[in-house]
């Protein structure tokens, strides 16, 4: 009898190293990365699209790995919670959720923090939300447009408003630092 | 064995002596970057070589037998290795602290959702493949799925004096109905387990929030001895309540792993997480309130009805909290237990006051109303001398101050009345409440080490996220003066003493204090060392001195000093009532066209003893209060009228308090001392910020738009109903 699902190869580059797998074209890019690559820092919190504890950025937007199958990524770039920092040499943001406890039990933590890393750069871009009185690109970066953007993330620990300061208190460092 | 302290006496505040000055300070926790950098491992997470997957099966019918399993729709598929199925399968998980398996039903479905099989593949997808395809066969029978309509309820009455005539004599009354829904624990992390053997031994990585209990309950599950159970998690995802006992995806592992002699990986899926894993009962509570003209209570009635499977120990004590918080000599409850045939209910985060205190502080409310008194003068009036049913004094209680210093700092005093205040399409109005919760000493063990100027704390304590792995660093770096970097604390490990586990906020104040007295006991050997008293030696940055003799840890404990610490509960907990309290203020808006409610300010004010980390004390108490919110607005488990299945299972459809939500929240922690408690003076903290907080919202939509919601939540819907009534 012919496998009903022949592994497909594909080749994913995942923060800056290329990993060629071959992969059930059922598994997901979530799977992929925690199952095949062993990069366990990105979390699966309900493999649904409903909790963003799964986020990771592909081609620099982010998105929930658990909607995708790993074979729709050849040759993308993915960059996954273990490419923003290390415990040795953490991210800004990474630091700034500890200093501000913007989490307890940790398992939504990734993915917030890969969702306040990309939602910076998103408010950089110009990006309006469905909270911004101005869609041409001049959001006010205020607690109500972070929330907004950030809702896709749960936290039953409810970190929510440490998770939000420690965003706000890198987009100031980094503001100020522009200045 | 470790000799066991026992709380028979108020004890010496020594963390008032020490200098090391870590214990109480807001520090980070020390996992942190592990987590924020996704390195730290929870169950799912650490692959044993071979390991091969299993996939739950549930029952889709409400109540019978399984007649049969069909496999033939999986020949073909490659990579199943089998459906596994046995006697040894458990219905669903222990109840907290059971300490011995959950019923193993054989062949009798109870629920519809109950784990029936499981199917094992060499991969994932193709597990997941094979449980979707298998067909069981059942014989069906009648189910009763109702609370309020089954016929089978047990009963458990209590009074203390004539309620009926304190509602007969008293000047204003309160006689109301309130409901809540079912809610879920929804922990983050999914239940998960590996399992694999060795001989006659298993191991289990799971995530779970009791470890001393759950090795029990695993071992009694397959018959073994827990001599030849380990358990790890040293880091769980979130539990609030779910992965106190052991759960039916642990077990299913460990069988299949013994039949396939492979490791094997159970993960539930998020919608077999609601099906399968314990949920909080709906309830439906009458409270009666009797007060003289000036408010002072003459009596409470608080009789509620809550659900639980036939043969379940448990149900939700849902009037908990109404027996301490407010007097009135005249006191009525009435618990009734429906059986009914929906997945059973356990313990979700403070259970009993999670939802008794919604009704109980939604009455008061409405006390305040009818009688003319501001809700927080109300409740000043009200505060008993004694346990108003025990008669025995409470031990350290700044419920009064919670109430005053929280009523200022939020401004209350500017609160308008009902309905009188409007920006655009909102109105606007504020809430307040009470917030109890007991205090309880579970028995609880650890073994500290002292090796030159570096310490090792072990124990099976969990941290769930709760911040024990910082708070049992801060106590032995605090006793032992070291930096909190020459500390490390391991958790989660069988192998290591045994401890409360995490579960009834009794975590801190009893693993605490395992980690308290043997590191006590290590700062006797240093003081005997340096040839002084104990009450002479002081300790800090690795030095000791007495007097002016100083002498480093590092030669002093040259040769590791390993000691024990146990403690268990003993006069304290009987001749005192324990508790922490506190007090919740909210602000809201109510969308006069939508009906929605959104918070703009909470203010939760708290007192519980010595707090041993401020930071995730802090975040305990804003963690408490979002579940308030959330049960004040959101939360909803919501039943197949025909079945009694769960079918709001997954995360879209069960709604909890997202950012958009939870605007920024304010804590403030009272100093405190409660030498009853403990060696340390601390109290629980992880239950208290849910207790009140949903009324507080409720209450907050009542002061704005007149809308009385008692049939939580407080959804549009309901709003809208409410002022159409009112014309407005
Ligand atoms: S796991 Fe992807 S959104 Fe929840
Ligand atoms: S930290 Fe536990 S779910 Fe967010």
């Amino acid at each position: 009898m012919a496998e009903r699902n022949p592994p497909q190869s594909v080749t994913l580059n995942v923060n800056g190293t290329s990993e060629t797998l071959e992969v059930d074209t059922r598994v997901t890019l979530l799977d992929a990365l925690r199952d095949h690559l062993n990069l366990t820092g990105t979390k699966k919190g309900c493999d649904h699209g409903q909790c963003g504890a799964c986020t990771v950025m592909v081609n620099g937007r982010r998105i929930n790995s658990c909607l995708t199958l790993a074979v729709m990524h050849e040759g993308d770039e993915i960059t996954t919670i273990e490419g923003i920092g290390t415990p040795e040499a953490p991210s800004d943001m990474q630091r700034a959720f500890v200093t501000c406890d913007g989490f307890q039990c940790g398992y939504c933590t990734p993915g917030q923090v890969m969702s306040g890393t990309a939602v910076l750069e998103e408010f950089r871009q110009g990006w309006p939300s469905h909270v911004s009185k101005d869609l041409t690109g001049n959001a006010d970066f205020n607690d109500e447009e972070l929330a907004e953007r950030m809702s896709g993330n749960l936290c039953r620990c409810s970190a929510y408003p440490g998770i939000r300061q420690a965003i706000t208190s890198v987009a100031t460092k980094t503001k100020e630092a522009a200045e | 064995m470790t000799d066991m302290f026992r709380m028979d006496k108020p004890q010496p505040r020594l963390f008032d002596e020490t200098v090391q000055g870590v214990i109480g300070k807001p520090l980070d926790r020390p996992e942190g970057l592990l987590k924020v950098t996704g390195r730290a491992p929870y169950a799912a997470e650490v692959p044993e070589a071979n390991m091969v997957h299993g996939v739950l099966v549930r029952s889709t019918i409400t109540r019978g037998r399984l007649t049969g399993i069909d496999k033939s729709a999986l020949e073909g598929l490659s990579g199943i290795l089998g459906v596994i199925r046995s006697p040894e399968f458990v219905r669903n998980s222990a109840q907290g602290m059971a300490n011995e398996a959950p019923i193993q039903p054989e062949d009798h479905v109870a629920y519809f959702g109950q784990p029936m099989a499981l199917v094992v593949a060499e991969t994932f997808e193709a597990a997941r493949d094979g449980a979707h395809r298998l067909r069981l066969s059942y014989e069906t029978e009648h189910a009763e799925i109702d609370p309020t309509t089954t016929s089978e309820i047990d009963t458990k009455p209590d009074s203390f004096g004539d309620l009926d005539s304190a509602m007969a004599q008293a000047d204003v009354t309160i006689d109301q109905k309130y409901s809540t829904p079912g809610q879920v624990s929804a922990a983050m992390e999914p239940h998960a387990s590996i399992a694999w053997w060795e001989g006659d031994n298993v191991t289990l990585r799971g995530s779970y929030q009791m470890l001393r209990f759950n090795r029990n309950e695993l071992a009694d599950s397959l018959g073994i001895d827990p001599e030849n159970v380990r358990i790890l998690s040293p880091y769980v995802g979130g539990g609030f309540g779910s992965k106190l006992g052991i759960g039916s995806e642990a077990v299913a592992a460990a069988i299949a792993a013994r039949e396939l002699g492979r490791p094997v990986r159970v993960v539930m899926s998020r919608q077999h997480v609601f099906d399968m894993v314990l949920r909080r009962s709906e309830t439906h509570q009458r409270l009666r309130l009797a007060a003289k003209a000036d408010g002072t209570l003459l009596g409470i009635g608080h009789e509620d009805r809550v659900s639980n499977l036939p043969g379940e120990e448990f149900s939700e004590p849902t009037a908990m909290a109404t027996h301490f918080m407010y007097g009135g000599e005249n006191r009525l409850y009435n618990h009734e237990i429906a059986r009914i045939h929906r997945t059973p209910s356990g313990s979700v985060r403070a259970p009993g006051e999670a939802v008794g205190m919604l009704a109980l502080e939604s009455a008061m409310d409405e006390l305040a109303e009818v009688a003319g008194i501001d809700p927080v003068e109300l409740r000043l009036r009200n505060l008993p001398e004694k346990h108003p049913e025990k008669g025995v004094p409470f031990s350290s209680r700044r419920f009064e101050d919670c109430l005053r210093e929280g009523a200022k700092e939020f401004g209350w005093e500017n609160r308008t009345p009902t309905a009188s205040r409007r920006e655009g399409d909102w109105f606007i109005g504020c809430g307040m409440s009470g917030a109890g919760r007991a205090n309880m000493l579970v028995p609880s063990e650890a073994r500290v080490t002292l090796e030159g100027d570096r310490a090792i704390v072990e124990t099976d304590m969990t941290d769930i996220g709760t911040g024990s792995y910082a708070i049992l660093t801060q106590i032995a770096a605090e006793l032992l003066g070291l930096p909190m970097d020459r500390v490390e604390t391991r958790l989660g490990d069988t192998r290591f003493p045994g401890a409360s586990g995490s579960g009834g906020s009794v975590g801190a104040g009893s693993s605490g204090s395992s980690v308290f007295l043997a590191a006590k006991k290590i700062r006797a050997r240093l003081a005997e060392a340096m040839g002084c008293a104990e009450e002479d030696l002081t300790l800090q940055d690795g030095i000791a001195r007495s007097g002016n003799i100083q002498k480093p840890l590092s030669e002093l404990a040259a040769t590791a000093m390993t000691e024990e610490g146990g403690i268990k509960p003993g006069a304290m907990g009987k001749e005192f009532f324990q508790a922490g309290f506190g007090a919740h203020f909210v602000e809201i808006g109510v969308n006069a066209i939508t009906g929605e409610a959104r918070v703009r300010r909470m203010l939760g004010v708290f007192s519980a003893g010595r707090i041993l980390n401020e930071k995730t004390a802090t975040s305990q108490c804003i963690g408490g209060m979002v579940w308030g919110l959330g049960a004040a607005l959101t939360e909803e488990l919501q039943h197949d009228p025909r079945t009694g299945g769960i079918v709001s299972r997954d995360l879209a459809n069960y709604h909890v308090a997202s950012h958009a939500d939870v605007p920024m929240i304010d804590v403030r922690l009272l100093p405190e001392r409660d030498d009853q408690a403990n060696p340390m003076q601390a109290k629980g903290i992880g239950e208290l910020g849910i207790s009140g907080a949903g009324a507080a919202v409720t209450n907050a939509i009542y002061n704005a738009c007149g809308v009385r919601i008692r049939d939580f939540p407080a959804t549009p819907d309901k709003i809208i109903a409410g002022l159409e009534a009112l014309g407005r």
